[in-house]
């Protein structure tokens, strides 16, 4: 230990940070960035070991899983549209939601093989099937569902083999809602404590962003006159993702703090305005052509945004043990140790 | 969400005395595991040599963190056995060593080495068997020290994977790469592993991490190989005060009971078992610690919890929102039909 002199400036020869404080409630405070935000929850003492992470962050990469996150919804919800169009009699629509999932799967399907630390590996995902690991289950999913859309999208080109096209559509209609919500359960899945704790309300959320998106690739590329469904759609599922988004984030206290920061908060924001604004611009004018490619782009864009916010959020609160310890004292203590 | 947690028995949650037999091995050998006794580490970091030499691992950056003797940081990809560093000012308690002997005159003393009983010559160093050394009482810990000057206290822990009875991150794994052994362990097969990364922010102590240049994830094995042939796992082997302790778990468990019963009576009250028990969020750890403080000074955190614990409800949620997803589909047609 150094020699520390005390002078009328405060103390000279301090080393700051090396003493590690006592205890549960020894540490330092933490200023919450964003001014003008109200806080959820009072800034709150806790120890950690010189500040370093409890958890280890996910090793995922930003664009290929929150993007997986985004185009999986994005042809999950399309397929829905698109046997909708098909089955109540409107090409017009259910040809892009087609080739929609179809394209949006087959760019999933590369981001996630993109990913792996061992991307030759990447047929060891259908080695076994466990019910405990959502990637497992997943990876059968698509295993079921990719081939589904693609079939419906190529023999829509194709023109030909209709009776088959409609039935792969139509079963691809059957797997796209689990495809589009079940990627809630792989981000909650984990001990990150800004996707788990929102595990009730995750794919709520995820599966009004879903609709957003599908609709809005619906908006921008079907004639107007067809495209009815895709603006109710549109209004349905923004309406679902922004009240589950609220639901979740005043369940969840502390661990709602990283939407609420940094990069996720601009994202979210952005989210938020994209997807009420273009919903709103889509039932008002969806019926001009221009008006509608405006809201279309608006709804996919605030669909990826909500993702990489959620995802950015998740990371930020697995980089600081503030939200891994101060939630599980809390815990502790109403147990009465 | 706690409904449902006793009927899903003893799959994903709570005590599971039998691991290796719920994991399918018929005639399992008993459980083995680790007790870290941090009050007697010393923090001269032979376990995180023993574990980089035995197991091969790669070096991953010698980097001067400043913030005290800990350059390793935290457990990785490539550190197995971490040791903890905690300056701390907080007093000793029962850990007063006495270390200042201003009262002895080294010289004279090395002059009558070899001279008399009470100072026999080199060589001969340990009391005489059945005899305590003078001035310590024989076979407990000294107590405080009378003028109480301990202003300072260091705390040094060795960290490693615990082995969860619950683990996250086999749970999570999508290629059963990561299996229980039949001693009750959890190891990655890095054969099969193809590094999607899912059991790293599934692990509720941020052990398990992916090897950048490699791709795959590592993690502690708990000396697999060692452990087939009868032998103790390297760190343990190494561990010159025995703080790391391995055996088979139940008795580990009762070594450890005795032990906070000892420190508590020599007057260390801060002295606590940490993953010891059954009943904790993971099914209690397969590597257990006893602390001399909060978990989360040594950077462990303080109620882990198995995240599958909570799966059946989110695959629940996830079904109604996927049904929700359907619902609006139809309705947005259902309206106007043409």
């Amino acid at each position: 230990m150094s020699e520390s002199g005390v002078t009328g400036d405060g103390v000279r020869g301090v080393r700051p940070g090396r003493q590690a404080p006592t205890g549960a409630g020894g540490g330092r405070r933490r200023h919450r960035r964003g001014r003008g935000e109200q806080p959820m929850v009072p800034d709150a003492a806790f120890s950690s070991y010189y500040g370093k992470p409890v958890l280890k962050k996910p090793t995922w990469k930003p664009l290929d899983i929150a993007g997986y996150l985004y185009l999986g919804g994005l042809a999950g919800a399309s397929s829905l549209l698109a046997a909708g169009g098909q089955v109540t009699g409107r090409p017009g629509l259910a040809a892009p939601a087609k080739l929609g999932a179809a394209g949006a799967i087959s760019l999933s399907l590369a981001a996630l093989v993109h990913d792996l630390g061992r991307p030759a590996r990447f047929l060891n995902m259908l080695r076994v099937f466990k019910p405990t690991s959502p990637m497992s289950v997943g990876s059968w999913l698509l295993a079921g569902y990719a081939p589904l859309t693609l079939t419906a999208a190529a023999t829509e080109v194709a023109g030909r083999y209709r009776l088959l096209g409609s039935a792969a559509t139509v079963a691809s209609a059957v797997l796209g809602p689990a495809v589009a919500t079940y990627t809630a359960v792989l981000l909650s899945d984990t001990a990150v404590p800004s996707w788990h704790e929102g595990h009730r309300e995750l794919p709520f959320v995820f599966a009004g962003s879903a609709a957003t998106a599908a609709s809005g690739l619906a908006l921008a590329a079907a004639p107007p006159a067809q495209a009815g469904p895709a603006r109710r759609l549109a209004v349905l599922g923004a309406a679902l993702e922004l009240g589950a988004f609220r639901v979740m984030k005043r369940r969840m206290g502390l661990t709602a703090e990283p939407f609420e920061q940094g990069r996720p908060h601009l994202l979210l924001r952005a989210a938020e305005a994209l997807t009420a604004g273009g919903a709103a611009l889509a039932l008002c004018c969806g019926r001009d052509r221009r008006l509608a490619l405006a809201a279309g782009a608006a709804l996919l864009t605030g669909s990826a945004a909500l993702r990489f916010g959620v995802f950015h959020a998740g990371v930020a609160s697995a980089e600081d043990p503030k939200y891994t310890v101060v939630p599980q004292r809390e815990r502790l203590e109403r147990r009465g140790r | 969400m706690r409904d449902g947690d006793e009927d899903r028995g003893r799959l994903w949650y709570g005590p599971q005395p039998d691991v290796a037999g719920d994991s399918g091995y018929p005639d399992a050998p008993p459980r083995m595991g680790f007790f870290t006794d941090t009050s007697v580490c010393i923090g001269c970091k032979a376990c995180e040599v023993a574990c980089k030499e035995w197991n091969a691992i790669p070096e991953d950056g010698l980097v001067w963190t400043g913030m005290s003797y800990d350059n390793t940081q935290g457990l990785g990809a490539d550190t197995w056995r971490h040791v903890a560093f905690i300056e701390q000012r907080k007093p000793f308690g029962g850990q007063e060593p006495g270390v200042a002997h201003e009262d002895v005159d080294v010289f004279a003393a090395a002059a009558r080495l070899g001279t008399d009983a009470s100072s026999p010559g080199p060589g001969a160093t340990a009391p005489p068997p059945g005899r305590a050394p003078e001035g310590a009482p024989a076979g407990q810990i000294s107590p405080l020290s009378p003028d109480g000057r301990t202003e300072l206290r260091w705390l040094m822990s060795s960290d490693v994977c615990k082995h969860c009875t619950h683990a996250a991150c086999l749970d999570v794994c999508p290629t059963g790469a990561l299996f229980r052994t039949e001693f009750g362990t959890v190891v990655v097969q890095e054969d099969i592993c193809n590094g999607c990364g899912y059991c790293v922010p599934a692990c509720p102590y941020g052990v398990i991490d992916q090897r950048e240049d490699d791709g795959r994830v590592w993690k502690c094995t708990l000396c697999y190989d060692r452990l087939g042939v009868g032998m103790e796992p390297a760190c343990a082997k190494s561990c010159p005060t025995d703080s790391i302790q391995f055996g088979p778990l139940d008795e580990l468990r009762e070594r450890a009971q005795a032990r906070v019963a000892q420190l508590h009576a020599a007057g260390v009250p801060d002295a606590r078992l940490y993953g010891e028990s059954p009943e904790d969020g993971v099914g209690g750890d397969g590597a257990f610690f006893l602390l001399l403080d909060e978990p989360e000074v040594y950077g462990l955190p303080p109620d882990p919890v198995v995240t599958t614990r909570d799966l059946p409800a989110m695959w629940r949620h996830a079904a109604l929102a996927a049904g929700s997803l359907l619902a609006l589909a139809l309705g947005s047609f259902a309206r106007r039909p043409r």
